[in-house]
């Protein structure tokens, strides 16, 4: 079933110009915070964006709703680009695109009544609506999202963690938007209360026909909500699939990395699993490696890639990758694990010398 | 014996709306070597039990009951008899480990600081000792990164050094509350891993504090599943994961997300939210939100015995419950 694409993104770029001069000399430098991003949403989808922090996951998503200005790139919404827009034209089209923020209780005004947070988009953009209308809209939308109608008097302070997000929720949906960008929505939520919010936004997403975008750095809540993942390192795209493809066939040495190190909740298969754990730390974004900005975690590296930067291709199972080696470094890995049961191997020093 | 016997730990906090009880009458043990992880939401009382442990609670908490360390009651210690416990014998990681170093002073001096005090080294014995102790948690040059500040390294390091000064001392009990909750994937493996590697091969027991049953699967080998000040089951780890017995274990497990579930099914969900420790509820604190909640419920469960296995060790449960129903 081919769907409808709503959003289209076209290599779009966001840069921060950095000053890491002393008081006397300016040193700039440029951040490229996301490089030369494509991705597509289709109509009712949801596609999950995973990866570290520092990695621009956020920045991208501010950037496709124009919140950042990108430096280069297209977004593409319903054929019309965003970037082109001015001010005003692009703070209307932003009844259709909403986003949902990662700290619940931080985006509400503390000074506001649930029912005016829940209000406060109407009120912008149809100020003419009458009183009893918006009242009878928010209420919906409060049962929509399992809040109590008599908690409409309520400030934030009065609800716990999960609930504030209800009426972050609440307030991004009240608008009737056709995509919804969720940055972390549920990290700062207990795993009894992230459950009940993940399940919410996925019946909504069935029962409003929403576009997704799912934002996270746990791949096991990304792969539970999306249809295709993108798995994002140092600004750059380095892997997009479906969410078995991903899963099963991880065709990005970064994408197993980040597969690995996702602990099971099961004491005989955690202590059985194989970890090849990455090797130091994230580089320092101001001076990214050549070529390849993952080879210098990467156990797989050659020499070759650190020549030139890899394109994001498409492999025989349909993921999109960008690694040179896609598709022999499965079989190296294959390889060296089926060594390793053989004998006892030399133990490798997780920690690169030099690396920091 | 056992190196820790905690007995009927109760801690309460006195707060302009009233008594906050955070933790409600705790018994567990902890031998030597063992790794012990405390799970439960926030609120659960899990950090505020170690906190009582360490003789660290905000000024208007008061801890009663009994916390016996080889011996030793350390409830009503003298803070000067306590602080030479502390750092020597127990040591304790936290969950942010950036703001838990000191800021002013390089990661050398910091280190150094604690054998010169506890251990009465001398500057220089006290330097090799740090040295090679960062060498064990894995970090490499690690003469460099003596002279370092802890804002010039990044969370992951920052994480490593307070495990390495938690150890400094050979500690027969190290409490690490959350120690990667605030940090990446890809670094909480490998600092999961670390730990791992400490608790098989130390003697050091360890008491983990995390909301992250990933985490306890791969690290502890047993459990207690804590949920508004009270125990509401323990037992081995394996025996924990495999058969729940509490409606609240079963409950946590369930609402976990795997990343090895191929259907995009709805999550199973822990209906409402954890009690108001100001008002905690007669009977099962529990029963509120739980699904099979019966009239029996409105009795407060004692926590029973329910197995006492050769292998396994003993299990406990605070349910009325005999079985949960499939």
């Amino acid at each position: 079933m081919k769907k409808a694409r709503v959003l289209d993104v076209k290599d779009l770029s966001v840069h921060f110009r950095v000053d890491t001069g002393s008081m006397f000399r300016h040193d700039y430098h440029t951040i490229r915070a996301v490089d030369r991003v494509s991705l597509r949403v289709h109509s009712g989808e949801t596609l999950g964006i995973v990866g570290e922090s520092g990695c621009g996951k956020s920045t991208l998503a501010r950037a496709i709703l124009g919140l950042i200005r990108p430096t280069g790139g297209k977004v593409l919404w319903l054929g019309e680009d965003l970037t082109r827009l001015d001010a005003e034209s692009l703070r209307k089209k932003r009844r259709e695109l909403q986003l949902i923020f990662q700290d619940p209780s931080g985006s509400l005004d503390p000074r506001m009544t649930a029912g005016q947070i829940i209000a406060e988009p109407l009120r912008i953009f149809h100020p003419s609506m009458a009183r009893v209308q918006i009242r009878e809209r928010v209420q919906g939308m409060m049962k929509l999202v399992g809040l109590l109608t008599d908690q409409i008097n309520r400030y934030p302070h009065e609800f716990s963690g999960g609930q504030c997000q209800r009426i972050g929720i609440a307030r991004a949906l009240v608008l009737n938007p056709r995509l919804v960008v969720c940055d972390e929505p549920v990290s700062a939520l207990d795993v009894s209360i992230q459950a009940q919010i993940v399940n919410l936004l996925r019946d909504l997403q069935k029962k409003l026909q929403l576009s997704l975008i799912f934002i996270a750095h746990d791949l096991s809540i990304v792969r539970h909500v999306s249809d295709r993942v993108l798995v994002m390192y140092m600004g750059r795209v380095m892997e997009v699939a479906d969410r078995n493809s991903i899963y099963h066939r991880p065709a990005h040495p970064y994408t197993q990395a980040l597969i690995e190190s996702v602990p099971i909740p099961d004491p005989v298969r955690e202590r059985a699993r194989q970890q090849r754990m990455l090797t130091s730390e994230m580089p320092s974004p101001i001076n990214p490696p050549s070529g390849c900005v993952f080879r210098t975690r990467c156990p797989y590296a050659i020499d070759a890639c650190a020549v030139s930067e890899p394109k994001l291709e498409k492999d025989e199972h349909g993921n999109r990758v960008a690694c040179i080696r896609a598709g022999e470094w499965r079989q190296e890995a294959e390889k060296a694990a089926a060594d390793a049961e053989d004998g006892p191997a030399a133990e490798t020093d997780p920690q690169e010398p030099g690396g920091s | 014996m056992a190196l820790l016997e905690v007995r009927g730990l109760n801690v309460s906090f006195d707060t302009p709306e009233g008594v906050v009880h955070a933790v409600n009458g705790i018994d567990f043990d902890l031998e030597p070597g063992q790794t012990l992880g405390i799970v439960g939401e926030s609120g659960s009382g899990k950090t505020q039990t170690a906190l009582a442990i360490m003789g660290l609670l905000a000024e208007n908490g008061q801890a009663a009951g009994s916390v016996n360390f080889r011996g030793q009651e350390l409830l009503g210690m003298s803070a000067q008899e306590l602080s030479r416990v502390r750092g020597s014998k127990i040591s304790m990681i936290f969950q942010d480990p950036v703001s838990s170093l000191n800021p002013y002073m390089s990661v050398g001096d910091q280190l150094v600081e604690v054998l010169t005090h506890h251990r009465n080294l001398k500057r220089r014995e006290a330097r090799e000792r740090a040295v090679e102790m960062l060498r064990l948690v894995r970090i490499n040059d690690p003469q460099q990164r003596m002279r370092q500040y802890p804002h010039e390294l990044s969370g992951g390091m920052c994480q490593r050094i307070m495990i390495a000064m938690g150890l400094l001392c050979q500690p027969d009990l190290l409490i690490a509350d959350e120690p990667t909750t605030a940090l990446d994937v890809t670094v909480q493996s490998q600092i999961n891993s670390l730990m791992a590697e400490l608790g098989e091969k130390s003697s050091t027991a360890i008491l983990l504090i995390t909301h992250d049953l990933g985490v306890v699967a791969g690290l502890c080998d047993k459990v207690l599943v804590m949920y508004a000040g009270e125990i509401m089951e323990s037992a081995d780890v394996h025996r924990l994961f495999a058969d729940p017995r509490h409606p609240y274990t079963e409950g946590l497990l369930r609402s976990v997300p795997r990343l090895d579930q191929d259907q995009m099914m709805n999550l199973n969900t822990i209906p409402g939210n954890p009690p108001n420790l100001l008002e905690i509820p007669e009977g099962c604190t529990f029963s509120s939100r739980c699904k099979y909640a019966w009239e029996r419920c409105a009795e407060k469960p004692a926590l029973e015995l329910v197995d006492d296995d050769e292998e396994a060790g003993r299990r406990y449960k605070r349910c009325h419950l005999e079985e949960l129903p499939e």
